[in-house]
């Protein structure tokens, strides 16, 4: 369904359309995520890639204007640059390991530490906000920072225009 | 090593292509950017999918569970996640601007316009 | 849409519930799924709900520029004064142990105040990064 719905946004030029089937895509998404597991990402997905990109998508299109245009070349090249990409990736991926592998690399070096450990040492049973904000404490004031940067950023860039030239 | 093995790594690349198909082959910049965030989402994909055991669960620990699925790809996947919506939000902002400064957002009349510009001085 | 009676109503219903949800899913974040960044995306989606339904000068009355724009430094200095907190009371930088006698109710609370700040600072971008788009308009500028 999401690979329809991805072809879907691929084909479509009304902008309008692609945006509301981006916050579709983004709900399969999200659904998917929590068959894997993965709540806390789920939850974020879904609130971050449903809700927050589809407005400011929308707020960019009525400022920017809702159709694209026809392209003027065929896209021969592009296609088949992503048809050798999506060889090469196949090919690559056969080496990885099988799905839900307990042997893994993935599941053999720290994680179980963090496991077993995370309730003795935090006393906070959900290991992924433990892991977050405590293990990787750096990596999240990071990403905060980045938050912090990207907020400037558009404040920077976005201030009001002065009726009749904009600013430089 | 059947098909279903490997089934979501194929799943991962085929939404990986296709976000990047759109960015190199469309010219409509707020499309460019949707591309890209399709690709972002197909990367939470490749993480998440070798992170889960089947019979497991959530990584929260409570009583009766003792198989949980893997949570380090879980926390790398949240930071991702924001500065993904953080790339957006900046990219969006350029694009209003472009639009005010050249008048459209697609790729063509942008280096068009480039192109008389610069032959007239 | 100020006057449109449907959303008027459900808007009233919906949005103290989605603050308050907000609220749940930060402080909850130690027991289930949740945490800082979905608590800020879901409060600053309260929000711009208000925003879309009222118009954007009744939004900007309940939460004013200057207060989002407070808010977006702050979290980010509430997490990096946390760290500070662990060298002053004797460990490295982000140590969470020493905030506390007790190491495990250290860690607790180094979690929630590095938890709040993220949810600040989420909130206030997500939120100013909306006023930014809805406030700047396309021939006429609106306000």
């Amino acid at each position: 369904m999401m690979a329809a719905t991805v072809l879907a946004i691929v084909l479509q030029r009304n902008l309008f359309s692609v945006v509301v089937l981006g916050g579709i895509y983004s709900f399969l998404m999200a659904t998917v995520l929590v068959a894997l597991d993965a709540v806390d990402v789920a939850m974020t997905e879904a609130s971050v890639g449903a809700g927050i990109s589809t407005v400011l998508l929308l707020g960019a299109l009525y400022l920017c204007g809702g159709e694209e245009a026809k392209p003027l070349h065929r896209p021969w090249l592009p296609l088949a640059v992503a048809l050798v990409i999506v060889a090469a990736l196949v090919y690559g991926t056969l080496g990885l390991p099988a799905f839900s592998d307990p042997l893994a690399p993935i599941h053999v070096h720290v994680v179980p530490r963090y496991l077993n450990q995370a309730m003795k040492e935090t006393g906070v049973p959900n290991v992924v906000t433990a892991v977050l904000a405590s293990y990787r404490g750096y990596d999240t004031l990071g990403e905060t920072i980045v938050v912090f940067t990207a907020g400037i950023g558009v404040i920077a860039l976005l201030r009001r225009v002065r009726r009749g030239e904009g600013k430089q | 090593m059947s098909v279903l093995d490997h089934y979501s790594y194929w799943i991962t690349v085929l939404l990986m292509v296709a976000g990047l198909y759109i960015v190199i082959a469309r010219g409509n910049l707020v499309k460019k950017l949707i591309g890209l965030s399709i690709f972002q989402t197909s990367v939470y994909l490749l993480y998440i999918a070798p992170g889960k055991l089947i019979g497991g669960t959530a990584p929260i620990v409570a009583d009766g569970f003792k198989v949980y699925s893997n949570p380090l790809p879980h926390v790398l996947i949240l930071t991702a996640i924001v500065v993904g919506v953080a790339t957006l939000a900046l990219g969006l902002a350029l694009a209003v601007r472009i639009r005010e400064a050249y008048g459209s957002i697609e790729e063509e009349e942008i280096l068009a316009a480039e192109r008389d510009s610069e032959g007239r001085a | 849409m100020r006057r449109e009676p449907v959303l008027r109503v459900v808007g009233k219903l919906l949005i103290p519930y989605m603050l308050l949800f907000a609220l749940y899913v930060q402080f909850h974040g130690d027991f289930g799924p949740g945490g800082g960044f979905q608590a800020g995306v879901i409060a600053a989606a309260a929000v711009i709900f208000y925003a879309l339904i009222f118009g954007l000068p009744a939004a900007r009355r309940l939460a004013p520029d200057a207060v989002v724009e407070s808010m977006v430094a702050l979290g980010v200095l509430i997490y990096a004064g946390v760290g500070v907190a662990g060298i002053v009371l004797g460990g490295n930088y982000l140590d969470y142990f020493v905030l506390d006698r007790d190491p495990v109710a250290g860690q607790h609370r180094g979690i929630f105040w590095v938890e709040a700040g993220v949810g600040v600072t989420v909130s206030g971008v997500m939120l100013k990064i909306f006023y930014m788009f809805a406030g700047r308009g396309r021939a006429q500028p609106r306000e």
